[in-house]
């Protein structure tokens, strides 16, 4: 069951600002609130279902930080996931991720932690969906890789 | 805590602007009360009295899809063109109608009822005759119960054969005084 976007957008805006301003400062975090907000709002008839939303919207938020820090920094930070949530599944495939590139990690943790879609994460990540599959099977191989080395 | 009153308006402004919204709805203060008004890109889908807005969304999402916003930029000219009515400014509408989720026949009688003008009156029998079914008196009684837009689709003007005010979805009471706004009654 997937709410009104009006429900999900009540439901997570302060949390989304809060992660912004904490990743961005208060100046950046405004642009980077309503960019969110506009690219949850693009995907949002393309979910298949309505659980994760908080995940995946805070996945967004990390993206668009991210993008923001890249236009405005010289260096880039490398995002926070959205750890806050006690799902177990994702603590595990958290700390088994760490040393993943972002965009893998992202793709790994919330196809196999969350079970989210591909369209889904396309849609986090601000990527395709096959883009979304192969950042998530090439950490899945490099995790594989890792894990006998 | 809720987030800055403008930055939240920022974002509804810039979601009404995309075109990426289903349908936009916002809260309106008339002398009849707060209104809800939602408008899809088609036109006006909805006016409804005493909203709920939790019930309200639901529908709104059933006919229109998930991607529904309060943003009052949609519904602007809605608002704008309610305010000149009910200061006796506008006589009629000027508005596009999304009448998704309708009967063909509901369809048809809510066309011949928009050609109702301000200030005159119909009955059930005659608006059934012109939507070209004219002993359905009864089932056009059904449809201006459940008319979708209110006001803008002026049910209010369709009254008994004998003179009697019949009904009305919003209540009675404001059938009384939408014609009395038009000059219909003193």
């Amino acid at each position: 069951m997937i709410p009104p976007f009006e429900t999900f957008y009540a439901e997570h805006n302060r949390e989304v600002l809060g992660l912004l301003r904490r990743k961005l400062g208060p100046d950046r975090a405004d642009d980077a609130f309503q960019e969110t907000f506009l690219r949850a709002l693009r995907a949002y008839d393309r979910l298949d279902h309505g659980e994760h939303l908080r995940a995946w919207v805070l996945t967004i938020a990390s993206r668009v930080a991210i993008d923001v820090y890249r236009r405005t920094n010289a260096t880039v930070e490398v995002p926070e996931l959205a750890h806050e949530d006690p799902r177990p599944a994702y603590e595990d495939l958290g700390e088994l991720t760490d040393g993943l590139p972002p965009k893998e990690r992202a793709a790994v943790v919330l196809r196999y932690g969350y079970d989210l879609t591909y369209e889904q994460i396309a849609a986090a990540l601000d990527s395709s969906p096959d883009a979304a599959r192969q950042a998530a099977s090439t950490g899945v191989r490099r995790l594989r890789k890792e894990k006998s080395a | 805590m809720s987030i800055p009153t403008d930055l939240d308006r920022r974002f509804r402004d810039a979601a009404a602007r995309s075109g990426m919204l289903d349908a936009g709805y916002d809260l309106v203060q008339t002398p009849l009360g707060e209104l809800l008004v939602a408008a899809t890109d088609r036109g006006l889908l909805r006016i409804s009295f005493d909203p709920d807005p939790d019930a309200e969304l639901e529908r709104i999402e059933r006919l229109a899809g998930r991607r529904v916003l309060r943003s009052s930029a949609s519904v602007d000219n809605v608002h704008r063109e309610l305010d000149e009515y009910f200061e006796g400014r506008r006589h009629a509408f000027d508005l596009a109608v999304d009448l998704r989720g309708l009967t063909p026949f509901s369809e048809r009688v809510l066309h011949e009822l928009a050609r109702v003008p301000f200030g005159e009156t119909a009955t059930y029998a005659g608006l059934a005759e012109r939507a070209g079914k004219p002993k359905a008196a009864r089932a056009v009684g059904t449809i201006m119960n459940r008319n979708p837009i209110p006001i803008v689709l002026p049910c209010h003007r369709i009254i008994g054969a004998n003179g009697s005010l019949v009904g009305y979805g919003g209540g009675l009471d404001r059938k009384v005084a939408l014609l009395t706004l038009e000059g219909v009654l003193l």
